[in-house]
């Protein structure tokens, strides 16, 4: 068993060398000739580059955010502490890439559209998702005993996941924005924009980076996750030993 | 052979991560007063709200049957009156229209002759009219008893009935639990000896703490 | 021709078995929930607490905007915002009294023991439901008075908006009240709650008040409309399905 773990932690950080390498110091060039190389991306360029790790973060926020919740609903159903404390190494985490989307994303608005943030429907997505974390996370530290601190904090985590689906499908198809997929104003009238919801404007082995940074990045959230929660359930037997005496 | 029937299999309640106790089975198919007794703190209160469906157990399941039927929890209420030192009730009205509200709420016909009977029993008729706020620590106990029978219920659960009550109260108390021994389940969780000496079979709760 | 007649009797049998068995389905259910609400009704006209403070916190609300914008003069896309500013603050005043009220008297456990969940949380829904558009149309009638630039050019369609937004806004005030009313610090946690919830619908109801002063045609707003309608079916089922995990211990 030990000896399964070092080797996956090394798969681990040798794929995310080679994944931060690889977005980093890889050239951009008009022509790409060697497999080294990405082609340019009018108006981006080098910024092209953040994509590996914007998306990612964006990405895995998400899949924490729906994780938390399914981990809330067993909760509800088994009455389990041990479901809720995945819950929250889950929302921990989700929060963190959460920051890290935001910020990434706002770095990247300013090479891109020229401004830090434009309340595009996405950016105010990723801001509403901000909003519920810390929403859920002051819930829960007003709260003093553990079951109660459960469900109520699993409830709302149920009622939040409902509306995300509003943010990411609807909102952007309704609204002017500056993502992909969002209405756009073409010869000054606003019209659904023809571009589907992601636009892959890459190459073979962008895509590949891009899927290589997707998957080592989930790899390290499933990781981080695991040893979260197992030190909160640790902590908490703990805790319960000392104050038994 | 009652026509009601409460049913513990193996219940079991939990804090968080500590314990209050486990292993609880009973089965009271006939009619009469039965006790839960334990110190303070040892979860009588807590085992009363998960009969009563107030609560869910941790562990094990409480089963109501009533002529052969199981109760589901939705319609669980309009059949168990329930006194504890826990309940309020609505100061801002008067007592004859906090008991009116309670009948419509819980869909029953307000049964005018049986309330002024309960009334008078429990010595607060006179008063009726009188917001809740007016009254009396004991005045407010008496109150709760009618509060829990005045729908007739099947199983009469009570959490220190007696407390705040003068010589006269417990008195006027333990011939109601009598009478309603006769004709219904009646629980009585309490540590008094005074109470407990009306009951038949009793749970002692400190033997099911480990 | 007999057999007409009676094919279209039967029929007409049929639908007024229908409506008369929905009929006892919700009276049955309404007259619980009335029954709560009327509770709560008369509490209010005794105490007079939500109506006075609510009322009280409206004006001053318009009042800081007002002296705010002094004697500049604002763009109308502004106006819409801040109409929804309004009404979500006054909603965050006001609405979580239903639940709050009773779980600090401890008269909660009193509507444990006399009712089923969902009784009681249409009676507290219907409850904020009314206050919710006794106090938007207040709001509303102040606004349009004061300020000169919210005028609405599609009548129609803000009526629609405004049912619909308020249905929404309702629900899920009610259900994150029944939440903050089992925590602490009960006054400051309910609009940090509440805003996410609810932001996917004052987006929405914004953009549906600009295109009502702009005098939008229906037609061009039926998505957003669509969008409202859908929020109120979604938050309504969800709560009913979450408010028994909520209300039992």
């Amino acid at each position: 068993m030990k000896n399964f773990d070092i080797i996956w932690k090394t798969f681990l950080f040798l794929l995310l060398a080679f994944v931060s390498v690889a977005g980093i110091a890889f050239p951009i060039v008009e022509n790409p000739v060697h497999w080294y190389q990405f082609p340019m991306i009018r108006g981006l360029e080098e910024n092209a580059k953040i994509i590996f790790f914007h998306v990612p973060t964006a990405w895995l926020t998400v899949i924490a955010f729906l994780m938390s919740t399914i981990y809330s609903i067993k909760y509800l159903r088994k009455k389990n502490l041990d479901d809720d404390a995945k819950s929250y190494a889950a929302a921990q985490l989700g929060m963190v890439f959460c920051i890290l989307a935001t910020v990434t994303g706002s770095i990247w608005s300013k090479f891109a559209w020229g401004a830090y943030w434009s309340w595009d429907p996405r950016q105010t997505s990723i801001f509403a998702l901000l909003l519920i974390y810390g929403a859920w996370f002051a819930l829960r530290s007003s709260i003093e005993s553990e079951d109660k601190r459960a469900s109520l904090s699993a409830v709302y985590s149920i009622i939040a996941f409902v509306t995300v689906p509003f943010f990411i499908f609807v909102m952007p198809r309704i609204m002017l924005g500056l993502h992909p997929g969002s209405e756009e104003i073409v010869d000054g009238k606003v019209v659904q924009s023809a571009s589907p919801v992601i636009d892959f404007k890459m190459n073979g082995n962008m895509l590949l980076i891009f899927f290589l940074s997707l998957a080592a990045f989930t790899i390290l959230y499933f990781w981080m996750w695991k040893l979260g929660y197992k030190s909160l359930i640790y902590k908490d037997k703990i805790q319960k030993q000392i104050s038994r005496g | 052979m009652s026509d009601y029937i409460l049913k513990a299999d193996s219940v079991a309640k939990n804090f968080g991560r500590r314990l209050i106790f486990r292993g609880i089975n009973f089965e009271f198919s006939e009619n009469g007063v039965y006790g839960i007794s334990g110190p303070n703190g040892s979860g009588k209160s807590t085992l009363v709200k998960i009969i009563a469906g107030l609560s869910s157990p941790s562990e094990g399941k409480i089963t109501h049957i009533h002529n052969n039927n199981e109760i589901i929890s939705e319609k669980l209420h309009n059949y168990i009156g329930f006194v504890s030192p826990y309940l309020v009730l609505y100061e801002e009205f008067s007592a004859w229209e906090n008991l009116e509200f309670f009948a419509h709420i819980r869909d029953v016909t307000f049964n005018k002759g049986k309330i002024e009977t309960l009334l008078n029993d429990f010595l607060l008729y006179e008063r009726r009219d009188d917001l809740v706020k007016t009254y009396s620590s004991g005045m407010k106990q008496r109150m709760k008893f009618i509060f829990a029978l005045m729908h007739s219920p099947n199983l009469v659960i009570l959490d220190e009935p007696t407390s705040n009550l003068d010589e006269e109260g417990k008195n006027t108390v333990y011939k109601i639990v009598e009478r309603e021994g006769k004709e219904n389940i009646v629980i009585v969780a309490s540590n008094e000896r005074s109470d407990l000496a009306l009951c038949g079979e009793t749970i002692l709760l400190e033997k099911f703490k480990q | 021709m007999k057999d007409l007649i009676l094919r279209y009797a039967a029929r007409l049998y049929y639908w007024k078995n229908l409506n008369n068995n929905i009929g006892k389905i919700n009276s049955y259910m309404n007259s619980k929930a009335f029954a709560l609400y009327l509770k709560d009704f008369r509490s209010e006209l005794r105490t007079r607490y939500a109506v006075n403070s609510l009322a009280m916190f409206i004006i001053v609300a318009i009042s800081v905007i007002l002296f705010s914008i002094g004697n500049e003069k604002i763009p109308e896309s502004l106006t819409g915002g801040l109409f929804w500013v309004v009404i979500f603050f006054s909603a965050m005043s006001g609405l979580a009294r239903a639940f709050v009220s009773e779980e600090e008297r401890g008269t909660s456990l009193t509507l444990q023991l006399i009712a089923s969940p969902s009784t009681v949380f249409t009676g507290k829904l219907l409850f904020n439901l009314i206050l919710v558009f006794l106090m938007n149309i207040v709001i509303a009638i102040l606004y349009s008075a004061l300020f000169e630039e919210f005028v609405i050019r599609s009548f129609a369609l803000f009526l629609l908006t405004f049912v619909l937004s308020n249905i929404g806004l309702a629900v899920s005030s009610t259900i994150i009240a029944a939440i903050i009313s089992k925590a602490g610090s009960k006054g400051t946690l309910y609009p940090v709650l509440s805003f996410p919830i609810l932001l996917p619908l004052i987006l929405t109801s914004v953009e549906l008040t600009s295109n009502c002063m702009l005098g939008t045609t229906f037609d061009e707003s039926k998505v957003l409309l669509a969008v409202i309608l859908c929020y109120d079916v979604i938050m309504l089922t969800a709560s009913y399905m979450l408010f028994d995990f909520i209300w039992k211990d």
